[in-house]
């Protein structure tokens, strides 16, 4: 505690430095407390996936996995399809982000850079359409999909979702920054406009790019209620499906093998967190004024 | 096409491969283009929205006037949907628990998200705000249905880590999942681990938004620790709270995936939400008008929310 005190004071040369030392050492403390809360149940859940499957309720509980045990994760793939769905949640969370990126791409350049008549008028309607939440058009989107004849397969789950105002919105914003004389250069170069998009624009927009693409895998690797609706077969289920699936109605999945699913499908999510962070922090909180 | 456009000065000379559409030639200035191109660009976006958002909600709104169960034709039922909908218990119960649930989350959330957000946002070495920033974000990475499914072991009754940390306080076993109000604060606490890490977000930026200067002169006047936030961060905050207070409720209110893993709305009706309504009258009973309608009245209260807090906010918001 002590080092961490003088850490403080070295950085923070405030009137009442002796007040000011136990505040900041409270302040830790409760700080610490909260981590500590939100961390722990992770920690539970990796731990006990990493122990036998007659240990899993044992108590006190072990947060720390001290005596590895892989039991769990050899029975996961034998009660479930794990590489069925870990397949299946690829396809659909990676064709899900490129689809997004390219339409987003796309209609955000022309929100930001090329004229037409109605364009502040359509991008209101676009902006409009993020207030009405999924759950009251999955209804008619779901009939719409089974009249063409494409319920319980995966492109149910993924072609509705390509289209994205919220990133169209994060894309105009992010080519409205670029400056609009590149157009003007790369025209008298002779380029056309696609060219001027292709070879100008969009490389510069990477950075944005990677922020819908990363937004999308997030939400879409993680997402339930549309895959609880569109698939039916086991084959066409998504993990977070398949994994509540494998922990039943009444529970009677047995509890560390259910854990060992759930760790396996999140370190995808993990990957994100530890290369991503800062652009999935920046995309989420795009848009609210921040 | 325009007139303005049609300038080609050396089409004839262009390879068809560099301009694949025939007149996209651009002008001198490069200003003026064809009139299709800009549709060209927003065809993908504007087509699948039409066809997957704006479609569907007016088809959505439609079919609340009808009954429909997908095998035989619709009928017109005029509003004897919403007259239903409005009568049956089990809707009339999910809408209040919805509420309750809003209420008691977001308050929880937003209170925790501000608290912790001032507290990290104070002095405090880098790497130890780095570390919290991380930690406090850390949940909203996990899908919600694994969260779920984890944490109703952390809350079984006689073997949850919950209740064996209880004990060691004294307090005997709680029956979370098993009782109303034991499931009820489950879906509360579950949902309000996962998300309050959204708001501290947005709290962390409103804050650095808050000049320095702003608390020295606090400090020359004499205010000192909660005293400085209640006059100085607060009011100061307020446009961040009000968009984080909008985007909170908003996103309760379509709570679905905790409660259906943690308790499938259970025991009885205790925590069934409006959301869970929606999704068993459609796909387990086969009521797509009735759907439609309590989807319909949900949107409505969605947009009545917003609409209010906006003008409570040209009251109680203070911008710089």
């Amino acid at each position: 505690m002590t080092t961490i005190q003088e850490r403080v004071t070295t950085t923070a040369p405030v009137v009442t430095r002796k007040k000011r030392d136990w505040s900041v050492a409270v302040r830790i403390i409760v700080l610490l407390i909260a981590s500590v809360f939100v961390l722990g149940p992770v920690l539970w859940t990796l731990s006990t996936s990493l122990r036998p499957p007659s240990e899993s309720f044992k108590l006190p509980p072990a947060f720390l996995p001290l005596n590895p045990d892989l039991t769990s994760y050899t029975q996961v793939f034998k009660q479930l399809n794990v590489v069925l769905l870990v397949v299946n949640s690829a396809l659909v969370t990676g064709l899900i982000a490129v689809g997004q990126m390219v339409t987003a791409a796309l209609a955000g350049y022309a929100f930001a850079h090329l004229r037409f008549k109605g364009r502040g008028a359509l991008f209101s309607i676009v902006l409009a359409t993020m207030m009405v939440p999924a759950q009251v058009t999955i209804v008619p989107v779901f009939m719409l999909i089974r009249g063409v004849g494409l319920s319980d397969t995966l492109l149910a789950l993924i072609i509705p979702a390509i289209p994205t105002a919220f990133g169209t919105f994060l894309m105009r914003q992010y080519f409205m920054g670029l400056p609009g004389e590149l157009a003007e250069a790369a025209a008298i170069d002779g380029a056309s406009p696609w060219r001027t998009f292709r070879s100008v624009y969009a490389p510069l927009a990477m950075p944005g790019l990677a922020i819908v693409g990363i937004l999308a895998f997030n939400f879409h690797w993680n997402e339930f209620f549309r895959p609880l609706i569109m698939t039916i077969s086991e084959q066409n289920f998504t993990l977070p499906l398949g994994l509540v699936s494998l922990q039943g109605n009444l529970g009677t999945g047995s509890i560390s093998v259910v854990l060992a699913g759930v760790v396996l499908s999140m370190i995808p999510a993990l990957v994100v967190f530890m290369f991503g962070q800062r652009a999935l922090q920046d995309g989420l909180t795009a848009g609210t004024g921040k | 096409m325009s007139t303005a456009t049609s300038t080609p000065t050396g089409t004839g000379r262009e390879p068809g491969r560099k301009t694949t559409h025939k007149h996209s030639q651009p002008s001198k200035r490069g200003r003026v283009q064809q009139r299709w191109l800009p549709w060209a660009f927003l065809a993908p976006t504007i087509v699948g929205m039409g066809i997957f958002t704006l479609l569907p909600i007016i088809a959505s709104i439609a079919l609340a006037f009808f009954r429909w169960d997908i095998i035989s034709a619709p009928t017109f039922v005029g509003f004897d949907n919403f007259a239903e909908v409005v009568q049956d218990p089990t809707v009339r119960v999910s809408f209040v628990n919805t509420i309750v649930f809003v209420v008691v989350a977001v308050a929880l959330q937003l209170g925790l998200a501000l608290g912790l957000a001032i507290m990290v946002q104070e002095k405090l070495p880098a790497w130890l705000r780095v570390f919290f920033r991380s930690a406090f974000f850390f949940p909203l990475i996990l899908s919600a249905a694994s969260v779920s499914i984890f944490m109703r072991y952390l809350f079984n009754e006689q073997f949850g880590v919950v209740n064996w940390l209880l004990s060691l306080i004294g307090i005997p076993a709680v029956p979370w999942l098993t009782t109303p109000g034991g499931s009820a604060a489950v879906v509360i606490l579950v949902y309000v681990w996962q998300n309050f890490g959204f708001s501290f977000l947005l709290f962390i930026g409103g804050l650095a938004s808050i000049p320095v200067e702003t608390y020295e002169a606090a400090s020359i006047d004499g205010a000192t620790g909660w005293r400085k936030h209640f006059y100085v961060t607060l009011p100061l905050l307020s446009p961040t709270t009000l968009v984080a207070s909008v985007m909170a409720i908003i996103n309760a209110l379509q709570v679905f995936d905790q409660p259906y893993v943690l308790t499938r709305g259970g025991p009885g009706d205790s925590t069934r939400t409006a959301v869970m309504v929606i999704f068993e009258s459609a796909f387990q009973r086969l009521e797509f008008g009735q759907a439609s309608a309590i989807g319909v009245i949900l949107t409505l209260i969605i947009m009545a929310i917003t609409a209010a807090q906006f003008r409570l906010s040209k009251r109680f918001v203070f911008y710089q």
